[in-house]
């Protein structure tokens, strides 16, 4: 009995803060999703499901949800694709495979704002190294205004995203592969197997399970990203790279309408947690496989 | 051949990766002036100009110390609870155990925009506003959930005659805890660590929001703030990007498997 009110003084400093802090938030802001509430003054007014009809209604907020998907679906493709290309290419261990693995790793450890401020100054139309490199190359006719004109803009920003993450996502695959037993292609070469149907035959349905993690975290966090869309456009031009956590954030902090808002935020909880339950059964039956 | 085309594909992306980086080495390093004229050249003479410059015109040491006490603070109030958390849910054990482990790990699928309105209403009319130890507070209770769910599936794995035996032995929890769970859970502990490191060392939202006055901001929000101020100064603000990544840079470098091994597991149990 001692021993579980021990146990009892352990939980309690965590779980205090964690209610405070995190779950009564989470809480308060499905209340305020009912009111009109501005975020400054004393009172407000219950407006029933008002703020759930004003945001599906929004055009703001139809595209906001649109770019998040259009987001989401270039990073995952991309990301996925090149992080698996990567570490077969590096799945062996050498000291070159070492340090290049270490290499395409190692934006995953610097801030957005970091990143977003260094991509910025390189898709820059006028001094930008993109465009420069483009021109010294003879390819004049590719340049363009990277993320200033509202039809690329976040294609740019999405690749600045593949940038960041696929080295991390290169370590989930390069597990992977490794945690294939080597008997297995040995005796599919001794059979006379050439790459390709090696491939087919043994690595990708092996490495099946990594790829449920890749595409279940990518997908993810694709659709919750802010800080690199925030800092490279803030969600311009003209909404072009609006996402909801971007159209959330302007709707309370730049136009005070922190009820209208909070719809916002549970619906874009709603879509998470359909997305979480999603992966959360992938995973689940990638297991059962085994 | 394959393995030409093979070596082609690495060095491409190696390129794509290091050129924005050798960007903003060689602009840090840069007068103004070649800046424009040649931004993709060795920068000829080198200069520490624009670092000088920076800690002349800004109080960067105190960003610096801002930064260094909001990340340390965080990263060890996260792992003390987080710890004692996933310590108890495991020894508990039992459908309890999990109903603790499970009510954190719902967490798991609140991302920090979803409650950034009611926090920042929260911390303002408890007056924790633009306090440090308010963003410290904040930052803890949103890491919690997948500390505790790294640490508490990591510590399930622990053999359980171990900590049965301590309590046989008279061992009391607290030991049982700092003497042989913590230690026996170094490699995730140290996983963890590194993760929230990087975490709150680049968080650019919570600060955001709860800082205000320029005395307390960390260094991603002074790069916000750099931005507006260094309008056509550019190799100041890239400066300021190159030394605000430093610091996570050299701790890259020498604890290396600790951030690729913390930051994949967040990935994978995220």
């Amino acid at each position: 009995m001692a021993r579980k009110r021990t146990l009892l003084l352990f939980l309690l400093p965590g779980v205090l803060l964690y209610g405070f802090l995190f779950l009564y938030p989470t809480a308060a802001g499905l209340f305020y999703s009912f009111t009109d509430w501005d975020g400054l003054s004393p009172s407000f007014r219950f407006v029933g499901l008002d703020n759930y009809a004003t945001s599906l209604e929004s055009l703001v907020f139809q595209k906001a949800v649109f770019n998040n998907v259009k987001f989401m679906l270039a990073v995952v493709i991309a990301q996925s694709a090149l992080s698996l290309g990567l570490a077969l290419l590096l799945a062996r261990n050498s000291r070159s495979s070492t340090a290049l693995r270490a290499l395409y790793f190692f934006p995953a450890i610097l801030s957005s704002v970091s990143v977003g401020l260094i991509w910025s100054f390189v898709y820059d139309p006028g001094i930008g190294m993109l465009n420069a490199s483009l021109r010294a190359a003879g390819l004049e006719s590719w340049t363009r205004n990277w993320i200033g004109s509202k039809d690329i803009a976040i294609y740019s920003i999405a690749f600045v995203q593949v940038w960041a993450h696929a080295g991390q996502m290169m370590i989930v695959f390069i597990a992977g592969l490794q945690s294939i037993p080597a008997e297995l292609y040995e005796s599919a070469r001794i059979e006379g197997g050439n790459r390709l149907q090696i491939f087919r035959r043994i690595t990708w349905p092996l490495l099946a399970p990594s790829a449920t993690i890749v595409v279940a975290y990518t997908t993810i966090q694709s659709f919750k990203a802010f800080d690199l869309i925030f800092v490279m456009t803030d969600g311009g031009p003209n909404h072009a790279t609006e996402i909801l956590s971007t159209y959330i954030y302007h709707t309370a902090f730049a136009s005070y309408r922190f009820g209208l808002a909070s719809a916002g935020s549970m619906l874009f909880l709603a879509v998470l947690g359909l997305l979480t339950y999603a992966q959360f059964k992938a995973l689940r039956a990638d297991r059962a496989s085994y | 051949m394959g393995r030409w085309i093979r070596r082609a594909c690495l060095a491409l992306y190696a390129a794509v990766v290091a050129a924005p980086l050798y960007f903003l080495l060689v602009s840090t390093l840069k007068e103004p002036s070649a800046f424009f004229t040649k931004p993709l050249s060795w920068p000829k003479p080198m200069t520490l100009a624009n670092i000088r410059g920076l800690f002349e015109s800004q109080p960067m040491w105190a960003y610096l110390l801002n930064s260094v006490t909001v990340t340390l603070g965080t990263v060890l109030l996260t792992l003390l609870l987080g710890s004692l958390i996933a310590y108890a849910s495991v020894r508990w054990g039992g459908r309890a155990g999990k109903w603790i482990a499970g009510l954190f790990t719902l967490g798991l699928i609140v991302p920090s925009q979803v409650n950034m309105l009611p926090l920042y209403s929260l911390v303002r009319s408890l007056g924790w506003s633009d306090r440090l130890w308010g963003l410290v507070l904040v930052s803890a209770a949103l890491l919690l959930p997948i500390t505790v769910f790294m640490l508490s599936s990591f510590m399930q794995g622990l053999h359980r005659e171990l900590l049965e035996a301590g309590s046989i032995d008279g061992c009391g929890e607290w030991r049982l805890y700092a003497s042989i769970a913590m230690p026996l859970s170094k490699p995730a502990v140290a996983s963890v660590t590194a993760f929230l490191f990087v975490m709150s060392w680049n968080d650019l939202l919570m600060p955001m929001l709860l800082l205000g006055s320029r005395d307390n901001l960390t260094l991603p929000l002074a790069l916000m703030q750099f931005r507006g101020e260094y309008v056509t100064n550019y190799t100041m603000l890239l400066a300021g990007v190159a030394l605000a990544s430093l610091p996570m840079v050299v701790l890259f470098v020498f604890l290396q498997r600790f951030f690729v091994a913390g930051m994949t597991a967040g990935a994978v149990k995220g």
